[in-house]
């Protein structure tokens, strides 16, 4: 009756996966935003063809394949159980619903960032799996950087951002990222119960600070790209 | 005292009405009460209300209530879209009828949830909460006398701590607030308590488990952290207590020497 599957997928187990499965989704972001600020760097792309170039053939291209693999599960993972929680067992439990309903404010958390994880969460999936598309399973022109055949994925970014809507959109989902960690950042930590009535204070201030972040810190690319790079000294094929 | 006049939007439902499909046949019904004064509490208006029903010969509307002063647990709407109304800190029975306008149209509906099936109009079954208090929300010890105070040396911020939690009543508020309905609050307060204070020590690991289990089971939905409940808790208990019963239930479910009593495994 009482197994290890059943605490895991439990009501508090279920919110366990999704924070902590979070909480490594937002490293990943944060070392994804980083390795994005190569792209600032004035030199036509070389450093940032040079990251990427690095990231797929370090330690004979398994480094990359194992984080992949592990993202895909960790992805898996955070989707179905956040999805169970705010959809499936959330209509289950509340058959007929209310006629109005109005926010108690004080000291409640509930607002738009929150109530609004399931429409930001399932737009930043869709998103994903465009941006991979976009980014990685296309072809890419070659370039040499010190001596060394690469892929120009510069040139495909700068290419894609020239685009307005493409940019537009981006700013759009970006928006969407930082709601998404205004709500989901601190509420990883009360899922995970590392949270009190001293900690929830900091947790909520760091969670705004991280949204401002990550949402500015991405929308800025595409912006920076469409407005500030000149495409025709871009890609470098020299 | 000016007198008020409040328009009622009222869900009214007839008993036994949904014991079977989930599906509400209820229906809200308009009412005007006249004569309303502003030092009136919210259930007195529905009182009054109730004798103008009955000297008509129609079917008063049902709402549970019991100390009318705040303390009991028993009293539960949901007025103008929010459980125990505009105000915070107080239980329905708290409401004063100063809150309103002359004029005003309020609308009144049961607490809503599946686990807190309508009996009738605004009365719910709250026996999903009994429940879950009988799976652990008590501390098991032979009956004697009884001890000496302070016999067992508790930290003051504690024993602050188990009274803030102890202090819940158990009206369902949070599960009526919860845009997920869950009961997470409730079960969270009854956890807490006893996780602060020796006594609940030895079967800190089994009573998570068991009152989370039948939690579940009774079908309330899954805490995403909105934090709604404590907004309308009348006792102000804070999710921290949610958090804390996060940890006790990774703490009993990595299994602690009192699993085995548990799972009887």
């Amino acid at each position: 009756m009482s197994t290890f599957r059943s605490h895991v997928w439990s009501s508090v187990g279920k919110k366990m996966i999704t924070g902590s499965t979070g909480l490594m989704l937002v490293g990943f972001v944060a070392v994804h935003l980083l390795g994005n600020l190569t792209l600032f760097i004035p030199d036509r792309g070389h450093a940032f063809n040079a990251y990427a170039y690095f990231l797929e053939h370090a330690v004979h291209g398994w480094l990359i394949l194992a984080f992949e693999a592990g993202l895909l599960a960790v992805f898996g993972f955070h989707i179905v159980s956040a999805v169970t929680v705010a959809w499936t067992d959330k209509r289950k439990a509340r058959p007929v619903g209310y006629a109005l309903v109005r926010n108690a404010g004080g000291k409640s958390r509930k607002g738009l960032p929150s109530t609004s994880m399931i429409v930001t969460g399932l737009s930043l999936a869709v998103f994903v799996i465009l941006h991979v598309k976009m980014f990685k399973f296309t072809d890419h022109p070659a370039v040499v950087h010190d001596g060394k055949e690469m892929k120009d994925l510069y040139a495909v970014v700068v290419a894609a951002f020239k685009q307005p809507l493409i940019a537009g959109a981006y700013v759009a989902v970006m928006g969407m990222l930082g709601f998404h960690l205004r709500h989901g950042f601190w509420s990883a930590f009360q899922s995970l119960g590392w949270n009190n009535d001293r900690a929830i204070v900091v947790l909520e201030n760091l969670a705004r600070v991280v949204a401002v972040l990550f949402a500015v810190g991405f929308l800025a690319l595409p912006l920076y790209i469409l407005f500030f790079v000149d495409p025709s000294v871009s890609g470098g094929h020299r | 005292m000016s007198e008020m006049t409040i328009h009622l939007k009222i869900w009214r439902q007839a008993r036994g009405e949904t014991k079977d499909s989930q599906k509400s046949q209820g229906r809200f019904v308009d009412y005007t009460v006249e004569k309303v004064l502003p030092e009136m509490s919210f259930l007195e208006t529905l009182d009054l209300l109730n004798e103008k029903l009955t000297r008509q010969g129609q079917q008063p509307v049902e709402f549970d209530s019991d100390c009318r002063e705040g303390i009991c647990g028993t009293c539960g709407l949901v007025i103008k879209g929010t459980a125990h109304g505009p105000n915070p800190k107080t239980t329905t029975c708290e409401v004063r009828m100063r809150h309103f306008r002359d004029g005003e149209t309020i609308t009144v509906e049961p607490f809503r949830a599946g686990p807190f099936p309508i009996l009738k109009d605004l009365v719910v079954d709250r026996t999903a909460f009994d429940r879950i208090q009988q799976q652990g929300g008590f501390v098991t010890a032979n009956v004697g006398s009884a001890p000496d105070s302070n016999a067992v040396p508790i930290p003051k911020l504690d024993a602050d701590k188990a009274m803030d939690a102890a202090s819940c009543i158990g009206c369902g508020a949070c599960v009526a607030a919860c845009p997920n309905a869950s009961a997470s609050l409730f079960v969270g307060a009854k956890i807490s308590q006893l996780s602060y204070l020796p006594q609940g020590g030895p079967e800190r690991g089994r009573r998570a488990l068991l009152m989370i289990g039948q939690m579940d089971r009774e079908g309330f939905g899954d805490c995403s952290n909105h934090g709604e409940c404590e907004a309308v808790c009348p006792k102000e208990i804070s999710i921290e207590n949610i958090a804390r019963m996060r940890r006790e239930f990774f703490k009993g479910a990595l299994g602690g020497h009192d699993r085995k009593a548990a799972t009887g495994d």
